[in-house]
């Protein structure tokens, strides 16, 4: 493209961003020197460049002196192109008429000569100075957003999201690989630090997506693939058989009673196999949808390889459900897309494997539990009713809870996934209440950073719960003294009183941190997203788009972004639902005009560029014999336009011409 | 540009990359090492490209024939891309054109492919900081200089010999 080269005038500004380019690029050096560059009409080093008052400023210098370019060294593009493209396009301006130069995360923060960090910085700035002449005025393109959404996983993070869209008016598709939604939260039994019921606060929202008519429920579904952009995905979504036809199914759970198997005898994952269950099942009393569902592992129907009456297996149920004939031997696996404008992944998280810190004899011993079995031990829906009773039998006397197992640790997982000392201080309050026991807690730091929470530390200090701190060395059956018999025996430094401690307990309770799912890197293929080191989804921004993933219409929630408690899953939640009305209600997203075009003239009809594109944008007309380009399909990754060996292909926003004046901008001796 | 492309005297050399960074991981994972404050040599500097898979093989020589004394192509991870495969594409061609400057004598460290992932600021900074100190050992590349030999050589060729080598002119090079 031949670019408007005559009378190009260009302003250049230097932003300061306080201290943080300031105090090592010397910002009114670079001013100045960029001043004698050609084309170069007004240069000016400003304290912070995108406050109103330096965008003011950029405006009036365009008024004032005719400038068509505009050149802003100030932090990454990726901050705040968008704000100075805005300024820019507000004062009449053509809004690509603008480059920006990274001084800040590329040069000032990661160098700390003076001298080198400043050459760079004109050198930078040069290159764009440079670069800029060569811009062309473009059109941003408009695409409808369709108005319905997708969520991804039906915890509390989910369902929240869900719920707040669906009471906006807004379709959803609520997609959940778990028979019933819930998630962790609905094993809980009482939430911090106000101890109230997970299940009194929770399942009132699982019934009102069960029956909201704006929201559509997929349990054991999973999203397969996905495919378009922002406003207009195509997800599919392939659903695993429940062997049971939610529809006509009633939730009498008259089958379950009548099974072949007189006795639950099949750990139930729900209940942290603590508890057992039928093949024919429904995972909690209060799941949501109120369906059963069969396990054709154990169901003895399945288990002889056949879908016809078999002489073991009665099929009892199907006589119970009689006129119903809710219960399907016969049901597959389906698929079906389904088209969304944008996406909500809620995915959650999942806890720390104890088998991975032996030490704390988890397996060996029977009376050490991981937290969430303790959860269950504690709930009154739970394998024992809410009474604590031990494997053995043996009710507990004294109790000691060992946080950190799984985070803060550099031979497992770093980070500290903030809600375990407040859950163990919950579950020391809860098992002190239902049994009366001793406890003691073993912890590195108490961290209590929410509303209240410090006030709920106080309140078990008060209760006579004990606080040791120490990393425990290990749990152990062996006893050393009369009163260690019969016990498990925590050995722990207790580095507040300074020597190593010998602590006998009945039984032992692993506060296990949160880790990302064990598939998580799948659905970050899946739906173009970033982990970080850890193996949390990637927030586009920390601070400032913290729900928003580098993928446009796509928003994340929940601990799939990082571990969090309640209260902020659900703030996180509503965010995201909030960010995707902002789209739905707009009605169309702006696309950065960065496509590819081909110059029919150059093309020579080799077809090289036909098979590069990932997105089938480029086609090859057998009567003209030239390649063309649908702009409607092209992402603008520009693979094709350094491929085509005849230059026939272009990139808007990255013409040959502009990377070749950057380059040369870049290298020039100043 | 008004000053002529020379290579400034050996004693104040410092290597000089550029570095052609995909808008999605490893000009991320740039800001990122930046956000964190991780110090590395300046002698990088960084070009945006939407993808890997958009470096021009001409863009290497023009920053080669412009004076740079290294390259440095930062893409995700294979299976990561942004856009699906361009990455391929890119180590595809990455692949040939190591041949290309092996054949020009250009030593294998000044021209390098890095999978940079968004959150991997580290690398950014062990990667950069491991090339400068490759292309310092190696010294200078001075490709304007050789250019400027071949050209007058090429000139001062007897015009009857069949000539093998065509007239290049950096200005070629850079733009072609």
């Amino acid at each position: 493209m031949v670019s408007s080269s005559t009378d190009v005038r260009v302003g250049f500004y230097v932003c300061h961003c306080g201290h943080n380019i300031g105090s090592i690029v010397d910002c009114p050096a670079v001013a100045h020197y960029v001043e004698s560059l050609p084309n170069v009409v007004v240069s000016r080093d400003y304290k912070y460049m995108c406050s109103d008052p330096g965008q003011e400023l950029i405006q009036k210098d365009i008024a004032e002196f005719r400038l068509n370019r505009i050149v802003v060294a100030s932090c990454s593009p990726l901050l705040h192109e968008r704000t100075f493209r805005a300024a820019v396009s507000a004062a009449g301006l053509n809004p690509y008429f603008f480059q920006m130069v990274n001084i800040r995360e590329h040069v000032s923060w990661v160098h700390t000569d003076a001298t080198a960090a400043t050459d760079k910085a004109r050198a930078l700035a040069r290159a764009a100075v440079l670069r800029v002449a060569a811009h062309c005025a473009l059109e941003v393109k408009r695409v409808p957003v369709h108005p319905d959404v997708l969520v991804v996983g039906a915890g509390i993070a989910g369902i929240h999201a869900a719920l707040t869209l669906a009471n906006a008016g807004r379709k959803v598709f609520l997609v959940e690989r778990e028979p019933t939604i819930g998630g962790h939260m609905a094993k809980f039994d009482k939430t911090f630090p106000t101890l109230d019921c997970a299940a009194c606060i929770l399942t009132p929202k699982m019934s009102e997506v069960g029956t909201h008519p704006n929201i559509t429920l997929w349990t054991c579904g999973e999203v397969v693939k996905l495919d378009g952009y922002v406003g207009n995905f195509t997800a599919t979504i392939r659903r695993r058989p429940r062997y049971v036809n939610e529809d006509l199914c009633t939730g009498c759970q008259e089958c379950i009673a009548r099974c072949v198997f007189k006795e639950a005898k099949f750990p139930d994952a729900f209940n942290e196999r603590l508890g057992k269950r039928k093949p024919i099942y429904i995972p909690f009393p209060q799941a949501t949808p109120q369906v059963v569902l069969i396990d054709p592992e154990v169901c003895l129907n399945f288990k002889r390889g056949t879908t016809t009456v078999s002489g073991r297996c009665k099929r009892t149920c199907v006589d119970a459900c009689g006129e119903r004939h809710a219960i399907d031997f016969t049901q597959t696996e389906t698929t079906g897309e389904i088209k969304v404008g944008t996406i909500i992944v809620a995915t959650g998280f999942q806890t720390f494997d104890v088998k991975r810190v032996p030490q704390y004899g988890y397996g060996t011993f029977p009376n050490v539990y991981t937290a969430l079995e303790v959860e269950r031990l504690v709930n009154a829906s739970g394998p024992t009713a809410g009474e604590v009773v031990l494997r053995d039998g043996h009710r507990p006397q004294a109790i000691g809870i060992i946080h950190c197992v799984g985070s803060r640790d550099k031979k497992t997982n770093r980070w500290c996934s903030r809600v375990c000392c407040m859950y163990s201080m919950k579950l020391a309050h809860l098992l002190k209440e239902h049994t009366g026991a001793e406890i003691y807690n073993f912890y590195i730091d108490i961290r209590a950073p929410g509303k209240s929470y410090e006030e709920f530390y106080d309140k078990l200090n008060e209760e006579g719960v004990h606080f040791i701190r120490g990393r425990v060395g290990e749990v152990t059956d062996w006893a050393m003294r009369d009163e260690e018999e019969g016990k498990l025996v925590i050995r722990v430094e207790d580095t507040l009183a300074g020597f190593v401690r010998r602590i006998p307990v009945d039984m032992v309770v692993l506060s296990t941190g949160l880790e990302p799912q064990a598939d998580a890197q799948q659905v970050r293929r899946l739906f173009n997203m970033s982990c970080g080191s850890e193996g949390f989804f990637l927030e586009r921004h920390p601070k400032l788009a913290p729900v928003n993933t580098f993928t446009d219409g796509i928003f994340i929630a929940g601990c799939c972004q990082g571990p969090r408690d309640i209260p902020d899953t659900v703030a996180q939640a509503g965010a995201a639902a909030a960010e995707a009305m902002a789209l739905i209600d707009r009605g169309y997203v702006e696309q950065e005009p960065n496509t590819a075009y081909i110059v029919p003239d150059d093309c020579s009809g080799c077809k090289s560029c036909v098979p590069l594109c990932p997105y089938t944008a480029i086609t090859f007309d057998e009567a003209t014999k030239k390649a063309s380009i649908n702009e409607a399909l092209c992402k603008g990754c520009g693979t094709c336009v350094a491929a085509c060996p005849s230059g026939s292909i272009h990139q808007h926003l990255f013409e040959d011409e502009q990377v070749f004046s950057e380059i040369e901008g870049l290298l020039v001796h100043s | 540009m008004t000053s002529p492309i020379a290579s400034p005297p050996a004693a104040d050399w410092e290597p000089r990359i550029v570095a052609f960074f995909c808008n999605w991981c490893t000009y991320t994972a740039a800001d990122l090492a930046g956000v964190s404050r991780m110090k590395y040599a300046a002698n990088v500097r960084v070009i945006r490209l939407m993808c890997s898979g958009r470096v021009d093989p001409q863009f290497v020589f023009s920053a080669l024939a412009n004076g740079a004394d290294g390259v440095l192509i930062g893409g995700c991870h294979i299976g990561d891309c942004h856009y699906a495969e361009g990455n391929y594409k890119t180590l595809r061609r990455f692949e040939l054109l190591k041949r290309l400057l092996r054949d020009l004598g250009i030593e294998e460290p000044r021209v390098r492919l890095e999978w940079i992932s968004a959150s991997e600021g580290e690398r950014v900074k062990a990667v950069v900081n491991e090339m400068v100190a490759q292309i310092r050992a190696l010294g200078p590349l001075a490709w304007p200089d050789r250019l400027a030999d071949w050209d007058r050589e090429a000139a001062a060729a007897p015009s009857e010999a069949p000539s093998t080598a065509l007239p290049v002119k950096s200005a070629e090079v850079a733009h072609a």
